[in-house]
């Protein structure tokens, strides 16, 4: 779908990405509103009384009215901006858990979350006694009824990827959402891996805060997005402290911050990457977000029907629909086969993704992951297929 | 070095390499090498007597190059001494770095000679390396 728009397959007919859970290309559009920001009016947000710094405010603002109707959100003032995804839970953990939950309160994550979504936690525990739990997985995946068994009156938090960058399971975050309501917890969701490829309609799924990432979704590096209800990014501390944020201080330590959302916005944002998020909010709306996951669906069930021929593929997310997989070639170590596979420009990612202990629950610690997108094709499919039937020669390749 | 016999010393240390599989030994001291940048993940032992490496044995999950980088070290470590030892670093490191080295002293650890080409995976000939440094100072 739409290859024509991404220049950078114009400049390299070759490249196979299948790395778009790691970070996507970008089309020429947002590229191009990124240099149109550089180039025709570059000034200060929230400063100026000329008219381009009018122009970068209605620019930039409208963008957060963007990213509100993505995600089905109804106040702009909800949605901040922050530098990625991780930014944004950590926000979440040391500007608002830290300072409304007790010693004892417990958290529930799982071992197939990504670093940015369990480091955070488990520091705030050394730190104040909270106490982090794993819900346990039922053949890799979260069920409703492991989370039920889980809750208890001291839990506090539920914070899980809502499709995760390991196999690309999604979980049932509506279920989840409601059990949450209907318990007093709060709901922290990390869309990293969700929002580029689905709809996603934060009122109805209940969610308190939401973390997501513009480079994943085809927009810049550097930036991305917490949604917070009102009420409670009302009562996040800012963990960042500056110009822009403030109303008023003086010498005697009076400090008057600005109301939602500057006041969590301190510093001269990333203005550029703002503008570029929104013209990539655009582009997938334009495009459908339902179309895409179609027709990621569709190349994953292509591929499988034709990796699974293959004697000595080992696939481990088979039946998710998705548009990720996640292989190794028997016996051979993640990080040779992509690094093989990078020789026929195929770009796979190796490794644990980030999520290092799961491998406490699945026995194998290192995979190969596909992750598709809107401009994967099954020709490139094919020319994977291909490569992979004739991996008994990787070693003359890799070595 | 011939490509044909590189990747002939390399793949038969990946594929059978010398000390693999770790010892229950407590006079042995275990060194955890997890390469920063990927995904190896080795446990290499050391036994050092009198001031020589008498034994040296590993496990854990790893690329090929690392893998056989391992094997070819401990084939050369076994028995050296303090200085020779660092000689053998000291070459080695300098051939990663493309420069002057003992071409001789390093025998079989010419088959990465040309691994500065990718700079990825340096880092995975240097991994079993990293644990040497950690102990030569036991030596
Ligand atoms: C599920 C998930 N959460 C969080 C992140 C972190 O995103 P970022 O590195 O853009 O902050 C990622 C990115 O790899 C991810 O896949």
């Amino acid at each position: 779908m739409n290859r024509e728009d991404f220049e950078i397959f114009k400049q390299d007919p070759s490249l196979i990405y299948f790395d778009n859970g790691a970070t996507t290309q970008k089309p020429k559009v947002v590229v191009d509103s990124i240099v149109d920001y550089y180039t025709k009016y570059t000034a200060n947000a929230h400063r100026g009384d000329y008219d381009i710094s009018l122009k970068v405010d209605m620019a930039y603002e409208g963008v957060r009215d963007k990213v509100k109707e993505l995600i089905h959100n109804k106040k702009s003032k909800e949605i901040v901006f922050t530098s990625g995804a991780t930014a944004s839970i950590n926000m979440i953990v040391f500007g608002f858990m830290k300072y409304h939950l007790t010693s004892g309160d417990e958290v529930l994550i799982t071992k197939s979350e990504h670093a940015s979504n369990i480091l955070p936690w488990i520091d705030l525990a050394k730190e104040m006694g909270i106490i982090v739990r794993y819900i346990p997985l039922e053949n890799h995946l979260v069920t409703i009824e492991n989370v039920e068994k889980m809750v208890n009156e001291r839990t506090k938090v539920i914070s899980l990827a809502q499709v995760t960058n390991v196999l690309g399971d999604e979980r049932p975050i509506e279920k989840i959402g409601k059990l949450c309501k209907e318990n007093g917890i709060y709901f922290v969701v990390d869309g990293s891996q969700s929002v580029p490829h689905m709809e996603i309609d934060v009122q109805k799924l209940n969610i308190d805060f939401l973390a997501f990432s513009a480079h994943k979704m085809l927009g810049p590096t550097g930036v991305g997005v917490l949604y917070g209800r009102e009420e409670l990014l009302e009562n996040l501390k800012p963990t960042s402290l500056g110009g822009g944020m403030n109303a008023t201080f003086d010498s005697e330590g009076r400090i008057e911050y600005k109301s939602l959302p500057s006041r969590l916005e301190a510093g001269t944002p990333n203005i550029a990457g703002v503008i570029g998020l929104g013209s990539a909010i655009d582009y997938l709306l334009k495009v459908g977000l339902n179309n895409i996951h179609r027709h990621e669906v569709e190349l994953k069930k292509y591929a499988i029907q034709k990796l699974e021929k293959i004697p000595n593929i080992v696939i481990y997310n088979k039946d998710i629909e998705n548009g990720m997989i996640a292989f190794n070639i028997d016996k051979v170590f993640s990080q040779d086969t992509a690094v093989y596979l990078n020789h026929y420009h195929i770009c796979v990612r190796a490794g644990n993704h980030c999520a290092k202990i799961l491998k406490e629950d699945i026995q194998v610690k290192n995979t190969c992951r596909i992750s598709f997108y809107l401009y994967n094709t099954k020709e490139e499919i094919d020319e994977l297929v291909r490569v992979l039937e004739q991996s008994e020669d990787i070693f003359k390749i890799v070595l | 070095m011939d490509p044909n016999v590189r990747r002939q010393i390399l793949l038969d240390n990946y594929q059978h390499p010398t000390g693999h599989g770790l010892k229950e030994d407590s006079s042995y001291i275990k060194i955890n090498t997890n390469n920063e940048s990927c995904i190896d993940n080795l446990d290499i032992m050391y036994k050092i007597k009198d001031g020589r490496i008498e034994d040296i044995c590993f496990d854990g999950e790893a690329c090929a190059i690392s893998t056989s980088a391992t094997s070819i070290m401990i084939q050369k470590l076994i028995g050296k001494n303090k200085e020779e030892a660092q000689r053998i670093l000291d070459n080695y490191e300098a051939m990663l770095d493309e420069r002057e080295y003992d071409k001789e002293l390093l025998e079989e650890l010419n088959a990465y000679d040309e691994i500065y080409k990718q700079p990825n995976r340096k880092k995975c000939a240097l991994l079993p390396f990293e644990s040497l440094r950690k102990i030569i100072n036991k030596l």
